[in-house]
Parts: structure tokens; sequence; C-alpha cells
């Protein structure tokens, strides 16, 4: 290795320990200078948090360096690169192992710091100065970890001459993207974390601390509902099994704070615009995030594997349980102090929207919890040296299942009441159209599918339910051909962008309900080995496996199928799935063939070669699959709509106007 | 009636409701906790036919049958004490072969085979299932040379 790599490396390390540096003092000067009222303490904190970014955007670039120039004096590119990997995957490769995605976890971190140090102007002083506070400690929690237990930068006296390469199913663009996606999510529920904690430190909560937090909340949101997607895509079409959710404990720690994080994002309206759910809405905060630091462990610190895997590396264990038990721990005990304090002031009838927001979020805390036992219980039993269990899919559910039908209903009828004292009789009349959409469906759906199984009518009814209330209803708030076509363009234009990110959010539910329930019940599947010339027969269409043959890739040998899809004796379409042979890891991976329509999934996958010339083949027809990743996305449009509100934007109005001549003392 | 009664009555409901919920979630859970066993434990405690468990061991050599063309395959898992017979409708994971690290999820029928649904392909060919782990040392087949193997497990993103 030349002197220039290794100065890269250590400068990397170097900047690592200038910015836990700069997080210590980030978390303490601005928290005394609020306290105090010192203005030029304060100011510290949005320069210490664009410095802090600064260093951590400086280390990740140098690890980024390392991995691309397969600098195996480096362990952790040693461990996890390989000279001969695709750039991508060199790049990839940085957030693919544990030490690396704490690493990005901080990059993040630091970025939304250093955004509300850039963007957090017509913040209260004292508030910005206690939020960056917050944040800096968080900082110094995670800086401390990756320093003092998983460092990147840990070098080898004796670089090897190639690494170990990347596990050949983490090469995927798909799955590549989806931990910045995840973290960006996570990593956001940080904001409305520090924001939660200020709050509790000033004891004031009001519309203005709502407004400021739905942002940052937001992009949490957005990002998150992303990241799940791509990793439910990614699992569909890598693993080769057919499904896309098998309530896995990785898929459920991503699940758990989106589920809070929804929750946090309707209370803080209530917030906002009713001064009402205070406490409620800060409690959710703290939840969120800590949920979001219970997925970030769970998936990365090996405990899923065995809790006692802990006990392989104790200081990591024992820093991973302090930092829950300081972050969490701490918060609620700030909370149990702090919140009596904090007042709301509306007071609301038992059918209100604030009560259907108070339904959404009971709702949602209690699937939360549900998936939190689920997830928890056998780690538990496993600390405590009991019996080994897992917790088998059907409990998620019916379980979840069940909570989220009311969910759906409440969905609805709730943006249709008013807030304070809602008309129920008013919006059941406006519903009437819904529910008839929702019976036809439903009854439709039964005529056609013979009554198995039950759940189709059920979940199509509801889709429809949900659609046709919510468009039913932005209709009526447009005048939608009850009006003169440009009265309705004046009222669609002057709808608040947030009111339209309710409505496109909540059709790509309706959207996603419809893909679940299809998909759940019409999949049809087959298996058979299959020699050159034979054909299987899958939900009508002809699949005719013509031949295999080999192909070359960069870093792995593949034998090819050639199958030919016939619809109708006609072909629609020729599918090749392989198995991709990896000689660096010994590894050999079904490559799946998969044909979209948009409306339904052709899905094969080519397994292991049987005597001569046979092999088995496995064929999925997935119907309207396609439909939940369409819905998700349109989901994060909904959310990024909602995030470009004006009100959003640049509302926040300060809540306390700033005096003409303003003092600046300086330190 | 006043306002307190109505108040009353709410809040006897909502406890009703939540408890009642409560009931069902753990009823469900309990119904669905799917306990690990080794072939020892297999024939020690005799669990009941027909209940989801998982089994896993080691994939006994030379116990690999194909039947009906290749598409149902039977084998044997062992933990050097016990062994039983296992039977799987499908396409094993990349990494199942005989002498590795097997973890597979169904029921025990009446004859005492094992009916597998899912064989988990969490691992790679360095990484053992921490519950095979255990069950070799419990049965005293564990070798200190899997060890490194063990303790080398990657990040795991497996689904089955």
């Amino acid at each position: 290795m030349s002197a220039f790599t290794v100065s890269v490396d250590e400068l990397g390390h170097f900047a690592l320990i200038l910015a836990l540096a700069v997080a210590v003092v980030q978390s303490v000067a601005p928290l005394v200078g609020a306290a105090r009222g010192h203005r030029g303490m304060m100011d510290m904190a949005p320069s210490a948090a664009l410095l802090q970014f600064g260093f951590v955007a400086l280390a990740f670039t140098a690890l980024g360096y390392a991995y691309v120039t397969s600098d195996f004096s480096v362990r952790n590119v040693f461990e996890n690169s390989h000279s001969d990997k695709p750039l991508l995957y060199k790049i990839t490769g940085i957030w693919s192992n544990h030490e690396g995605s704490m690493l990005l976890w901080v990059l993040i971190l630091t970025a939304y710091g250093a955004a509300v140090g850039l963007f957090g102007r017509n913040l209260p002083p004292a508030l910005r100065a206690r939020v960056l506070a917050i944040q800096g400690m968080i900082g110094v929690g995670f800086l401390a970890f990756i320093l003092f237990t998983s460092n990147p930068f840990l070098r080898l006296a004796a670089p090897p001459p190639d690494g170990h390469g990347m596990n050949p199913i983490l090469q995927d663009p798909g799955l590549a993207i989806h931990p910045p996606f995840l973290y960006t999510g996570y990593v956001g529920f940080s904001m409305a974390f520090s924001f939660a904690v200020a709050a509790l430190l000033e004891g004031r909560v009001d519309a203005a601390w709502a407004r400021w937090v739905r942002p940052w909340t937001l992009v949490a949101w957005c990002a998150l509902t992303g990241g799940i997607c791509l990793g439910s895509w990614w699992a569909y079409y890598e693993l080769g099994w057919g499904g896309w959710w098998a309530w896995d404990p990785v898929e459920n720690a991503s699940f758990m704070p989106w589920l809070s994080g929804t929750a946090l994002l309707h209370s803080a309206i209530v917030v906002e615009k009713r001064g009402t759910l205070k406490t409620w809405t800060i409690f959710l905060a703290l939840v969120s995030f800590s949920l979001s630091l219970l997925g970030t462990f769970l998936v990365r610190s090996g405990v899923l594997t065995s809790v006692h895997a802990f006990a392989v590396d104790p200081a990591r264990g024992a820093f991973i349980l302090g930092l829950l038990v300081t972050v969490i721990g701490g918060s609620l005990a700030l909370y149990a102090v702090r919140a009596p304090a904090l007042r709301s002031t509306g007071t609301f009838a038992l059918i209100s929207r604030e009560s259907a927001l108070v339904l959404n979020n009971l709702l949602l805390a209690m699937a939360a919890l549900v998936v939190l036992l689920g997830t928890l219980f056998p780690l538990f039993l496993d600390a405590i040296h009991g019996p080994k269990v897992s917790v088998g899919a059907p409990y998620f559910n019916l379980v979840f299942g069940l909570l989220m039908v009311p969910l759906i209903v409440v969905m609805a009828a709730g943006p249709m009441l008013t807030w304070k004292r809602g008309d129920l009789p008013g919006v059941l009349a406006r519903l009437r159209v819904a529910l008839v959409a929702a019976l036809i469906v439903a009854g439709a759906t039964l005529y056609f599918s013979g009554g198995r199984p039950a759940l189709a009518p059920i979940g199509l009814g509801l889709a429809a339910w949900l659609a046709i209330g919510t468009l039913g209803d932005l209709a009526g708030r447009l005048k939608l051909g009850r009006a003169h076509p440009s009265e309705t363009w004046s009222r669609a234009r002057h709808l608040p962008r947030a009111a339209w990110g309710m409505v496109v959010a909540h059709t790509g539910i309706a959207v996603v309900i419809v893909g679940i329930t299809a998909s759940i019940a019409w999949k049809q599947e087959g298996l058979q080995v299959m020699h050159p010339g034979d054909s299987m027969t899958v939900a009508g269409d002809t699949y005719r496996f013509d031949s295999v043959g080999p192909v070359e890739g960069p870093n792995y040998s593949a034998e090819e199928a050639v199958v030919t899809v016939l619809h109708d004796g006609a072909v629609l379409v020729v599918m090749h799935p392989s198995r991709k042979a990896y000689p660096i890891q010994k590894m050999t991976i079904a490559d799946v063939a998969i044909h979209t329509t948009g409306f339904s999934d052709r899905y094969v996958v080519l397994g292991e070669p049987q005597g001569e010339n046979g092999w088995t083949v496995r064929i999925f027809y997935n119907p309207l699959v396609p439909f939940i990743w369409f819905g998700a996305l349109i989901m994060v449009f909904g959310g990024l709509l909602s995030l470009s509100d004006r009100r959003l934007r640049i509302g926040a109005p300060s809540r306390q106007t700033k005096p003409a001549g303003e003092l600046h003392v300086t330190a | 009636m006043t306002r307190k009664q109505r108040r009353m009555i709410l809040v006897v409901a909502g406890m009703a409701s939540l408890s009642v919920g409560a009931a069902l979630v753990l009823s469900t859970f309990s119904d669905n906790l799917v306990f690990f066993y080794s072939p020892t434990d297999v024939a020690l405690k005799q669990p009941a036919a027909g209940r989801m468990l998982r089994i896993g061991g080691l994939v006994e050599d030379n116990s690999v049958t194909k039947f009906d063309g290749g598409t149902r395959i039977e084998f044997k898992v062992t933990d050097g004490a016990h062994d039983m017979p296992v039977s799987y409708t499908g396409v094993p994971p990349s990494l199942f072969r005989e002498g590795q690290g097997v973890v597979a999820e169904g029921r025990l029928d009446d004859a005492g085979m094992f009916r597998a649904d899912t064989i988990l392909a969490k691992h790679d060919e360095r990484y053992m299932p921490a519950e095979v782990v255990e069950a070799l040392k419990k049965s005293g087949q564990w070798r200190e040379d899997q060890a490194a193997s063990a303790a080398a497990s990657p990040a795991l993103v497996g689904r089955p």
C-alpha cells in the first residue's frame, strides 16, 4: 500500500475522533447557554453541528476511498470487500457490515443536525440550542460506540493480497440502496426525539412546536416507507420464495418505528391545530426514536442469532445496552417528571376529528406493541435461558390484521369529521357511496372467488371503502361536477398541499391493501423437475423449459435456463432464471426471473440440477403484487406533497416576535 | 344519565374491550409459539403430532433421498446422539447439503416423520445456526474447530 492511502485511512480515523470532540462540545455548551440565556453559547450549536457533519463526512469519504481502492490494510475492507467486486458493490460494501453501517448512521444523524444549523434560523434560539444539544448527545453516544467498539478504521499489520468478498445475496442494487433509506428514516425520528426532549426541558409545547416537528417527521416517514418497500421488494425478487413479507425480526425491526412514526405524524396534527394531545405526542416522539434505535441494533448486533452472541464481544453488547438504557430510560424519566406540566388546552367531543385521530393512534400503537411482543419474546426467553422459540407468522397476520380493520374504517371517516364536535350522521350520509361501493366490491369478490378465502372480500371491500371514501371527500371539497369547472379548479389550487398529501397517501394505502389481499388470496404455484422440452401449466399459462446453458459474470459463473411462457397459445415472454455460483464465497444463489405486467408477476426459480439434464423448477403466479410497491410509492408521494406545504416550508410563525434591537451577547 | 355515569360506562366499556383484546392476543400468541427441538429433545419429550415446531441439527451423511422425480426429498437430521427423518417438498435452499447444519419448520406426523414446510436458509458455509450449535453441544458432538465458524456469523439478512 502506498504512503498516500495509508494517510487517507489515518485521516478518516482522526476526523472521527475530532467529530467526537465537537459532539461533546455541542451537547454541553448550547444547553448551558440556553439555561443561562447566554446567546453566544447558544449560537455555538449550529456551527458545531456543521463542523461535526464535516468531520463525519470526511471519515465516511475516507472509508469509501479505502473500499474503492481495495485497501486491504483496513480490516473492515478486507473482511467485506474483494478487488474483483463491481464498483457499485465496493461502494455499498461500506454499509454492508456492522462498523460501516454505524458510520453511515452517524453521517445521516449529523446531516440532520447540520440541516437544523443551516435552515433553523426561524427557530427560537433557545429551542434550537437545546435541539442541537440533544442531537450532539446522540452523536457522542454513537461516535464513542464506533471508536471504542466498532471501529471501521482498524488496520491489519500485514495486508492480505485480497479480501473475503461480500455475501452475494447482498450484491444487488435494490438492497444496496436500501440501508441509506432505512437509516434516513430511523435517524429522522431523532429530530422528533430532540424536539420532544427540548420541549420537555422548556416545559412548553405549542402549535409552532408541532409545526417544526412535522416536516422532520414527514421526511423520516417518507424515507422509512421507501426503505421498507425497497427491503420487501428485494426479499421478493432476490430470495426466490415467492413472498414479500415474512414477519422476520429484521423486517419487524423497521416496521415498529414506522407504525409509531405514523401515529406521531397524525397526533402532531392535533397538537398543531387544537393544542391538545401534547403529552401523548411527546411520548410518541420518544417511542419512535427508541424503536428506531432498537431496530438498528436488532439487525446489526447479531442479537437475533443468539442473545448470548453478545458474549463474543462483551464491550459491544454492554455499550449497546448502555446506549439503549440511557436514551430510552433517560428520556422516559424526563417525561415522567416534566410531562404533567404540559397543559393541553382544547377539549373535544366523543365524535370529532380529534377522537378519530386518537383512535388511529391507539390502533397504531397497539399494532406496534403486538409486533414488539412477537419480536422480542423469543429473545427474552433466550436471555433467561428458557426454551428456544420463534413466533409464527399466523400470530402476526391474525392480530395485526384484526387491528387494521377498524383503522381502515376510521381512516375514511376521520378526515370528514370536523374538529371539536363532529356531525356523525352527516358524515355517514356522505359515506353512503363508499359503503355501497365497498359492499358491491365485497359481494362481487365473494361471488367470483366462491368465498374462499374469506380474506379476499373483506380486504377488497375495505380497500374500496377507503379509496372511494377518501376520493369522494376530495370531490366534495372541490365541488367536482356540482360547480363550474373553473370553481373546482380554483378550489383544487387553494386546497392546502397537506390536504392533498393526506388524500394521496390514504389512496396509496388502499392500493397496498388491494395488492396484499390479492397476492395472498390468489397466488398460484407449481413445482416440478423439468427437462429441456418439458412444460408446466400454472394459472392457465404454459411454461416451456427450453434449455440450460453456462453464462460467465464478473465475479460468478452461472447456469442460465431459457423458459418460454405461452399465454393462450401465443408466446408471451421468454424468461431467464439462473443459478449463480460465486467461487470466492463458495455460494450458489438462485437468480429469480420475474415478468411483470404491472398487474401480475410471473416468477420463475431455477432449483437444483436433478439427474441427467433435469432441473427443479418452481413457478409462482403472483396477482397484483406490483400494487404493493405502487401503493407504497403513492404513499411516499403523498408524504412529499404534504412536506411541500407552504405552511411547513416557510410557515413556522415565530412564537416570539423578535425585538427590533436584539442584544447579541458575545462570549 | 349524568355526565359522570356516561364517563363510567365509557371507561368500563374501554376496559372490557381492552381485556378481551389482550386475551385474544395472548391466546393467539401462545398458539403460535414455535418451539425448537433437537433430535434428542424429540426423542425424550415426544412432542405432539400436528403442532408447529422447529427442529435442527446436521443433515446426516448419505441420508438424502429424492422422490417424485426430485421435487420431494427425505433426509435425516442428527445431533450425533439421535436422528430423525424429515420430508420436504420443494426447492431446498442453495446451502442445503449433507453434513451441513439445518433448521426445518413443520409438523410431526403420526408415523414420527417430520413434515417440513420450510427449510431455513439463514446461513452460509461458514456459519452454523445458533440453535444447531447448542443442540450439538448438548449431545456432546460439538467440535471446537466449528466454533470459529459459528462466531464468524455474518450480519443476517435472512428471511425464510
